[in-house]
């Protein structure tokens, strides 16, 4: 169970992208070309109505832009500042075939969403559901596919308890985003939203302090938005020495200690946006040196090209093709690396080359490879069936193999965006309110 | 080197046609200098007559997307200074510069007597031309001043000639465009002997309300009261109404084409039309008399490049082309096409045509937002990102009618083009073809 984050001097984190002013807004909010069946909109998994909720910025009516933002995703003031934009929304804006800045839709959504909740965060009563027939829903884990998927389901009047054994909800948007995108206090305010729809919440492991067993007993249904586990291990000698911490734990360690600081040299292990995330964090908390180094080339980095840039702008230092061999005192050694021809995926291997060795001294090693997928135990016991250790369920409605249990997030998706967990949540939210309407109907036919 | 040389109804002469209109920017002499050294041809000076007293909060805008003052309102009166002050600094001003050209603007009370005195200082004081103000909407009025008597031919004509008695110099009617028909003050003006007219002044306005207060804007202490508009907005009510008189040939008189003018492109479009000078004074407020110099520059290598030597040169050529619809013809043809490469798929005409228009363009094969599911791509996980969706849209050219909508609509120039179709029939107006029917 992990402690809450701590106020943190924000002044190391802050913000990547300043928020706009009123007047600002409405300029930017003016340059969109309204387009007709828009394709950010397409481009979004939430669907919001993009040109809609700007709009209605530019016509100053920004708590409708707000509920425009909301009616498609819950956690929208999380994702205006954690989705990567370029890939998404702002990287199908027409402006771009048109020589020009695509339209800022991520900060844009950001001002609606801060003005809402500067202003209460009042959503409209009639927007809970209360007078269907008493059906319950329990979401296991309380990030944001959850989240969503508890909010919905709220939409349709269900009674619905959230599960999350830390000590406070939101799961990454809590304890995993760098401040510079989002603080946790912003990740709180979304819990507490979700909290005034109704949603219950208990700080209890799904498994020991509550049993599958007595969820069944006690609810209809059962979502399973518990997201990734632990990250994998290196499998090197070395490993359990006290200065190497991989980066999921090194980021929440940060956010939830007082005066944590970090210094010397500083390596991180891999190339995804957790490895991204780790490196920055480690020079804004006062390394000397970050280095980044990922066993197969620049190309084949995972990571977005923006996190990328962002990284080196700060003056992270990236090393390609070496994978590590084993950590010592102070340093780690590493051999160097070849690509494979692609294989029938288009993929290529990192392959040692022999003799290649090198050793690069540092302070602290912060391994940041993929995380492993868990809840794999109580799932089997269950009868729903896992893929690679992610659960299987139907993409459009989030079904599992068990017609009780829904799932969605990363445990499903195997660690996408934010604004996939919630698309998942919402799916599977308004599948399960489907099947109970079409029972209900049965029954009265 | 185009000569922009100008001379307005035979006597009044500057250096080029743009004038300063009467209103707040030739207030003074002071700032009429500065006007001058900036490369204004002319100033029709702020409206002389019995000094007035005016409300604090005077105007207000109309804002569009994010620009200002797209068009602007104002209750100001006329000059609130002396008679004396103004025409003492008029005859410093000409004094400093005789080659420009200065107008008084006069409003005084509807008596012969009052008329001739101020006609006979104002010229003494060494103005080259003096203009009615006949126009002015709000505040004077509701005293039976500008446009209370610019709305009656009758009045209108009797101050002309009466002006006309004593003045030495052009006499120029500036004409309401709170009117029905605005040829009926530009005749009565001729009839009473004016020597130009000069059109329009502001029209009637309300711009907005605060949606807080529920008082319009500018706010008085709580109360509005109407206005008179100006700025870009009114351009086109102003190429109409000079259209108008410039086109009636019981008028004849030489214009001076006010509204909206704000940079050489418009001040072209009213010489086109008939004008001989034109006068600004709406983007001088906004961006200072420095916006002189690129009136005139811009206006110099149109000119050099269509060939004109002479603002005469291009007077009134579009007249011709102005005509009433029954002479259009019903056979002309054109259709919309969409270029392709310029396409940025935003599909603003199809729903403009769609919604707004004859439904002629189409969408065929595009699937509407919602029916898929999204994620975000990450090229680790996914590959190479998909190519983006086509959304260049079609046009029936069997059912396109040829409105212009999706062409006005779209964002990008030249992606949408009207091109004119050779439907293979005869030239036929609607005159033409009701005359043959009967």
């Amino acid at each position: 169970m992990s402690a809450p984050p701590v106020a943190r001097n924000l002044d190391q984190f802050p913000d990547l992208h300043p928020p706009f002013d009123p007047q600002s807004a409405v300029i930017e909010a003016n340059r969109c070309l309204f387009c007709f069946d828009a394709p950010c909109t397409a481009a979004c998994p939430t669907h919001i109505d993009v040109p809609r909720f700007i709009k209605k910025i530019a016509s100053a009516n920004l708590r409708g832009s707000a509920l425009t933002i909301l009616d498609a995703n819950i956690l929208g003031l999380s994702c205006s500042r954690v989705c990567p934009v370029d890939v998404l929304c702002q990287g199908a804006c027409v402006m771009h075939k048109h020589n020009q800045m695509p339209i800022e839709i991520g900060r844009l959504q950001r001002y609606a969403m801060e003005t809402f909740y500067d202003r209460g965060a009042a959503f409209p009563e009639v927007w809970v559901n209360e007078n269907s027939a008493g059906q319950s829903a329990a979401c296991i884990g309380g990030g944001p596919a959850s989240l969503a998927c508890a909010a919905e389901l709220r939409h349709h009047g269900f009674r619905v308890t959230i599960f999350d054994d830390r000590a406070l909800p939101g799961g990454l948007n809590t304890y995993g985003v760098a401040e510079y995108k989002l603080r946790p206090s912003d990740s709180l305010r979304e819990v507490e939203f979700v909290r005034s729809l109704g949603v219950e919440f208990r700080q209890a492991e799904v498994g020991t302090d509550v049993t599958l067993d007595q969820l069944e007993s006690e609810y209809d249904i059962i979502f399973i938005g518990v997201g990734l586990g632990a990250m994998e291990k290196l499998g090197i000698p070395g490993e359990d020495r006290p200065g190497v911490i991989d980066a999921l734990h090194f980021i929440e360690r940060y956010k939830t200690s007082e005066n944590f600081t970090v210094s010397g040299r500083v390596v991180v292990i891999g190339g995804g946006n957790t490895a991204i995330d780790a490196a920055n964090a480690a020079h804004r908390l006062g390394a000397s040196e970050v280095h980044v180094v990922y066993r197969r080339g620049e190309k084949q980095m995972p990571a977005f090209s923006f996190e990328y840039a962002h990284a080196k702008a700060d003056g992270v230092r990236f090393h390609w093709l070496a994978q590590p061999v084993e950590i010592l005192d102070r340093s780690v050694r590493f051999v160097e690396t070849r690509l494979s021809e692609p294989d029938a995926h288009g993929r290529r291997d990192a392959q040692p080359v022999d003799g290649s060795y090198f050793e690069l001294p540092c302070d602290l090693v912060i391994p940041a490879l993929g995380q492993s997928r868990f809840f794999a135990d109580l799932c089997e016991s269950r009868g729903i069936r896992l893929s690679r250790r992610s659960i299987v369920a139907d993409r459009p409605t989030g079904r599992t193999a068990n017609p009780r249990y829904y799932a969605g997030g990363d445990c499903v998706n195997g660690g996408r965006e934010v604004v996939d967990a919630v698309a998942d949540g919402k799916r599977a939210a308004q599948a399960i309110a489907s099947v109970f309407a079409a029972k209900q109907e049965a029954s009265h036919g | 080197m185009a000569d922009l040389t100008s001379v307005f109804a035979g006597r009044i002469h500057s250096p080029n046609p743009f004038w300063l209109a009467s209103g707040p920017p030739t207030n003074c002499g002071d700032q009429v200098m500065r006007a001058f050294d900036a490369g204004w041809g002319g100033a029709v000076w702020k409206t002389i007559g019995e000094p007035i007293v005016n409300v604090s909060s005077r105007y207000s805008s109309v804002d569009w997307n994010g620009q200002r003052m797209m068009g602007l309102n104002n209750i100001e009166l006329i000059s609130d200074r002396p008679i004396e002050t103004n025409l003492r600094e008029i005859a410093e001003v000409k004094k400093r510069y005789p080659r420009h050209a200065v107008i008084a603007s006069l409003m005084v009370e509807s008596k012969r007597e009052t008329w001739h005195d101020i006609v006979r200082r104002s010229e003494d004081a060494g103005s080259d031309g003096l203009e009615l103000n006949f126009g002015c909407p709000h505040g004077m009025s509701e005293r039976g001043m500008g446009s209370a008597v610019g709305q009656v031919p009758d009045y209108a004509c009797m101050i002309t000639e009466w002006v006309k008695e004593v003045a030495r110099t052009p006499v120029l009617v500036k004409l309401t465009p709170n009117i029905t028909d605005i040829r009926a003050v530009a005749r009565a003006a001729k009839r009473g002997g004016a020597d130009g007219l000069s059109a329009i002044n502001t029209i009637n306005s309300i711009t907005g309300i605060d949606l807080d207060t529920f008082t319009p804007r500018p706010n008085v202490g709580g109360l509005s009261a109407h206005g008179g508009y100006c700025g870009p907005a009114v351009k086109p009510i102003a190429l109409h109404l000079v259209q108008q008189i410039a086109s009636d040939p019981e008028v004849g008189l030489p214009i001076a084409g006010i509204g909206g003018v704000s940079g050489w492109r418009e001040a072209a479009e009213f010489v086109l039309l008939g004008c001989t000078a034109v006068q600004v004074c709406t983007a001088a407020m906004h961006y200072g008399f420095r916006i002189v110099e690129d009136m005139a520059d811009g206006l110099s290598q149109w000119m050099d490049q269509k060939g004109f030597r002479s603002i005469a040169d291009f007077r009134g050529l579009s007249l011709p082309r102005v005509t009433e619809w029954k002479h259009l013809d019903l056979n002309y043809q054109i259709v919309a096409r969409i270029n392709p490469d310029k396409c940025i798929g935003c599909d603003l005409c199809y729903i403009a045509c769609e919604d707004g228009a004859h439904q002629c363009i189409h969408l065929d094969g595009r699937q509407p937002n919602g029916a898929h599911i999204t994620t975000t791509h990450i090229a680790a996980l996914d590959g190479p990102p998909p190519p983006p969706p086509v959304r260049v849209p079609r046009i029936d050219e069997a059912e396109c009618v040829g409105c212009n909508l999706c062409s006005l609509v779209c964002p990008v120039e030249g992606c949408i083009t009207m091109e004119q179709i050779n439907a293979g029939r005869p030239h036929e107006s609607w005159a033409e073809r009701t005359a043959t029917a009967g």
